[in-house]
């Protein structure tokens, strides 16, 4: 059994009051996505654990556990750049294309993709 | 929205959001997911899984040898006869508190962890403090959730895998021998499953 090297020396971080196992919807997105692309065969669960500790297991991941969904996301973009689904460049430009959709959709409007100025 | 300076600004998607609408764009059109799905996985395991599953198995597995026979030979089929099942394929071992032995799980390799009885794991047993320290000094870990454990007694480490899952049962407290599985699933934490709790005396 080797754990991992780091954290041996601090203390546990405090149990959330909140039962909610997502501090964010971001975070539940992006879990159920890993989910649901294992249920569609995408990859092994195995495979899985092994990109998300590697990510886990990098240097300045955060004694807390406040970043491990962040973790998660780039464990997945590892993953579906592996399987030759998207770039990250791809995923950057089409980030980059919702947040300028975003600000282009006025309050109370559902934010569409179409929405991007530089696309539409 | 809280803020009451926010009705005349735009909207803006903070970054993780955007980068997670990107991911689900790309893959549902590649038609590798299908966006309800995706709403249905959340909503399970917001609000359908939980402790609360865990804590039936223990409570039958207290009230029936049978029951409890069975879980400790094939813990994935005990657990599915209560209509609980995991979705990642994985297996069940269920880990036994005895007087000498107080069983411990942990996840030193990223975040496994019993979803179909337990939910999702909460932030501290994801933390590096935990996944370092539960193996290398599981007294002292067990000290700070409140719990000391006399000297004789040992503690059995297991460190979880994506393939093979632990739920620890819990000894059973004393003064319960009336209770029914309801009222025994009552003193049942999430915590003392995952071995860091024990259960709780009756009222």
């Amino acid at each position: 059994m080797s754990g991992p090297d780091r954290g041996a020396d601090r203390p546990l971080p405090p149990e959330i009051a909140d039962p909610s196992p997502f501090a964010e919807p971001w975070q539940a997105q992006a879990f159920a996505l890993v989910v649901g692309l294992h249920e569609r065969g995408l990859f092994e669960w195995g495979e899985w654990a092994q990109a998300l500790s590697a990510e886990l297991k990098r240097p300045g991941v955060a004694d807390d556990g406040s970043d491990y969904y962040a973790c998660w996301l780039r464990a997945l973009e590892t993953l579906i750049g592996e399987k030759q689904i998207a770039e990250g460049a791809d995923i950057d430009a089409l980030a980059e294309s919702w947040s300028r959709a975003a600000h282009a959709t006025p309050h109370g409007k559902p934010i569409l993709l179409e929405n991007d100025p530089l696309t539409s | 929205m809280t803020n009451s300076h926010d009705h005349d600004h735009d909207n803006e998607l903070d970054p993780m959001t955007a980068r997670v609408r990107a991911l689900e764009t790309i893959l549902s059109e590649k038609g590798l997911i299908d966006p309800a799905a995706i709403d249905a996985i959340v909503d399970t395991y917001q609000n359908r899984v939980g402790p609360q599953n865990g804590a039936r198995v223990v409570a039958r597995a207290w009230s029936d040898t049978e029951f409890a026979d069975w879980l400790a030979r094939d813990a994935t089929a005990a657990i599915a006869s209560l209509g609980f099942t995991g979705r990642q394929g994985e297996h069940m071992h269920a880990v036994f508190n005895t007087p000498q032995t107080h069983n411990l799980v942990v996840c030193t390799l990223c975040s496994c962890y019993p979803w179909s009885v337990l939910g999702l794991p909460p932030v501290w047993y994801k933390s590096p403090p935990y996944r370092s320290r539960a193996v290398m000094d599981p007294r002292g870990v067990l000290e700070e959730f409140g719990v000391r454990l006399d000297k004789d007694v040992n503690i059995r480490v297991w460190d979880s895998t994506a393939e093979l899952r632990y739920l620890v049962v819990p000894m059973r407290p004393a003064g319960t021998d009336g209770l029914d599985e309801d009222a025994l699933a009552a003193l049942v934490s999430r915590d003392s499953m995952i071995g860091t709790g024990l259960a709780e005396a009756p009222e």
